[in-house]
């Protein structure tokens, strides 16, 4: 019997024939923390009294409060860094970037087993590594242990058809797919992408749709690795950790879903859950106090090209904010390179540090009462941008800076 | 065996409405994050909760992201057990882990303020103020162990490594 991607990197990560429902103990390849669950996440390993199992695959990243907002998360900054210093764990301090931005840029490989203390670290699933995301317990064990227990999920493929229509980007068929298969979909599943509509998609964007699999409650958001997994890991220097992966013809599916992209529009999340969706066009006049382009799931180069495309040479609406926060620095640096820091500011834009920035309400962007919010992060619930009464919309880079142009929720085909 | 107050929750209820992120510089001092408990779901929630009460909630409880905290604080709160039709796995797994049972079953029969007895052990539940019964749903071998032992620090500490069947 054939084996979907997730049995086949749990079988060779647990030296057993993984099947779905079995419970398999596994090694762990990379284990992450970040500055909002770390410092949890070290005081129950040092309860462990345990040390780490591999330092050089152990990696701290000050990323969601960065530069830090207030003297308590200093602290917690600190701890981070002193804990970095005494075990001989990677660091990544303030302004290097997002965490799921920065193991995708350096660290995941195709056929890893990542953990990370955080729901997103299925991102990096887009590049065919077993990635997911664990509490702080959880984490502290697997860094003591360098392995960890994982039930093998049931898997539901997704088949993606069809060519995609110009406007119209991974985000638009990830809130699509949680828009039917809705929030709960896909808890303890693995969703496994495949299809022609995704093997012409840039690691880019395959990096978003794994990104909010969680966002339906997978556990993984695993995609082959193919053409585009190779050339990405060139680009970032380790071609030589290159190998291919791809389920078997008779593995076993719990459910197939098709989606024909030839056939989506841009898509929105309404407030306050990420899978009320509906079309841009639906919501067409909605005003917009603020935009916000970054975060792991819409950060990168790629993201601030589009959003540059549409709003190069005209101004931002002068009701709506834009706030942009490039998700790594490499990202910052090159997206400097190419100008389009540069233009984006003369359109009105405000720059923030590589960071998590607005996305979970601590800094750099925190909404006011009965303000709304464009954002290209991956959840909108209420208080998600540090304020209960206001409200946040879900949508691609390209509809943010078309909806920065009018001030209201807009077609970025309009622009196109 | 447990016992307590049913307060009653709807869908979806995420780990934002429990520790939402603008109170993340309360994160490392738990006692002060618990106040502000399941706050954006029910401002009151915090000052009526007595200890031994229930967290009783509908469909994908706890979902969102993967602070550990949402648990914890729950747990200092006083509550003695979730019980929801379903839970994130994050969530759950979070939960065992720092010895918060999470009991799956059907809270359509549970009303705000009911009165409820919980037998771990046996896997019942009964509704005092209704005089119903229900059961929940067995959790995997694995998650039980971790539970007995209190959490997933002292099962560690006992036992060194996982103990899993050979399937
Ligand atoms: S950018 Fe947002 S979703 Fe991504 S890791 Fe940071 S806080 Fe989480």
């Amino acid at each position: 019997m054939g084996q979907t991607l997730a049995e086949k990197i749990l079988s060779a990560k647990s030296d057993t024939e993984a099947r779905a429902g079995h419970i398999v103990v596994a090694q762990v390849d990379l284990i992450f923390v970040q500055d909002s669950t770390g410092p949890l996440t070290l005081r129950q390993f040092n309860n462990t009294n345990l040390a780490v199992h591999n330092p050089k695959k152990t990696l701290l990243f000050l990323d969601h409060s960065a530069p830090s907002p207030d003297q308590e998360l200093s602290n917690d900054h600190i701890f981070l860094r002193k804990f970095a210093k005494e075990t001989g764990v990677v660091l990544s301090d303030i302004g290097d970037g997002v965490c799921h931005q920065l193991v995708a840029e350096s660290w995941a490989n195709p056929g890893d087993i990542i953990l990370g203390a955080d729901s997103h670290t299925v991102t990096t699933s887009a590049l065919g590594a077993f990635a997911t995301g664990m509490g702080s317990t959880d984490i502290a064990v697997a860094m003591a242990l360098g392995k960890t227990w994982l039930r093998v999920p049931e898997t539901i493929k997704v088949l993606v058809r069809g060519h995609w229509p110009k406007g119209v980007y991974g985000k638009d068929l990830i809130l699509h797919l949680i828009g039917k298969i809705r929030a709960d979909g896909a808890t303890y599943k693995s969703l496994e992408f495949g299809g022609e509509g995704i093997s012409a998609l840039s690691m880019s964007e395959r990096l978003t749709i794994a990104n909010m699999a969680v966002e339906a409650g997978a556990k993984v958001g695993l995609f082959p690795s193919d053409k585009a997994t190779q050339s990405y890991l060139r680009e970032q220097g380790r071609g030589e950790r290159y190998i291919p992966l791809a389920p078997d013809h008779n593995a076993t599916y719990e459910n197939i879903i098709e989606v024909d992209v030839s056939r989506l529009e841009p898509t929105v999340a309404k407030p306050h859950t990420v899978d009320n969706t509906t079309l841009v066009q639906e919501l067409k006049g909605v005003g917009i106090e603020q935009v916000f382009i970054g975060t792991c799931t819409n950060g990168r180069l790629e993201d601030i090209a589009v959003a540059t495309s549409i709003l190069a040479g005209k101004k931002r609406h002068p009701r709506t904010r834009v706030i942009v926060a490039p998700a790594s620095q490499k990202i910052l640096l090159a997206a400097l390179a190419k100008g389009y820091i540069s233009s984006l500011v003369e359109s009105g834009a405000t720059i923030v540090p590589p960071g998590c920035a607005a996305c979970l309400g601590v800094h750099q962007g925190v909404l006011g009462n009965g303000e709304a919010c464009l954002s290209t992060s991956n959840r909108n619930f209420k208080g998600r941008m540090g304020n209960p009464e206001a409200f946040i919309y879900l949508a691609s880079p390209a509809t943010a800076a078309a909806t920065a142009i009018r001030g209201e929720i807009t077609d970025p085909r309009e622009f196109l | 065996m447990l016992k307590g107050r049913a307060f009653k929750f709807g869908d979806g209820i995420s780990t934002d409405h429990i520790v939402p992120g603008r109170l993340l510089h309360l994160r490392s001092n738990l006692p002060e994050l618990a106040k502000h408990v399941l706050e954006d779901a029910d401002p009151t929630f915090a000052q009526r909760v007595k200890k031994g009460d229930f967290v009783v909630a509908s469909k994908n409880f706890g979902l969102g992201s993967s602070r550990e905290h949402a648990p914890l604080v729950i747990k200092v709160a006083g509550i003695s057990a979730v019980l929801a039709k379903s839970v994130a796995r994050i969530f759950f797994r979070n939960a065992i882990n720092v010895g918060l049972p999470v009991l799956i079953c059907d809270t359509d029969n549970i009303d705000d303020g009911d009165e409820l007895e919980v037998d771990l052990k046996l896997g019942k539940i009964s509704n005092l103020t209704n005089t119903t019964k229900l059961s929940f749903t067995q959790i995997p071998d694995i998650m039980l162990r971790i539970l007995d032992e209190g959490g997933l620090i002292p099962y560690i500490k006992k036992h060194k490594d996982f103990t899993v069947p050979k399937t």
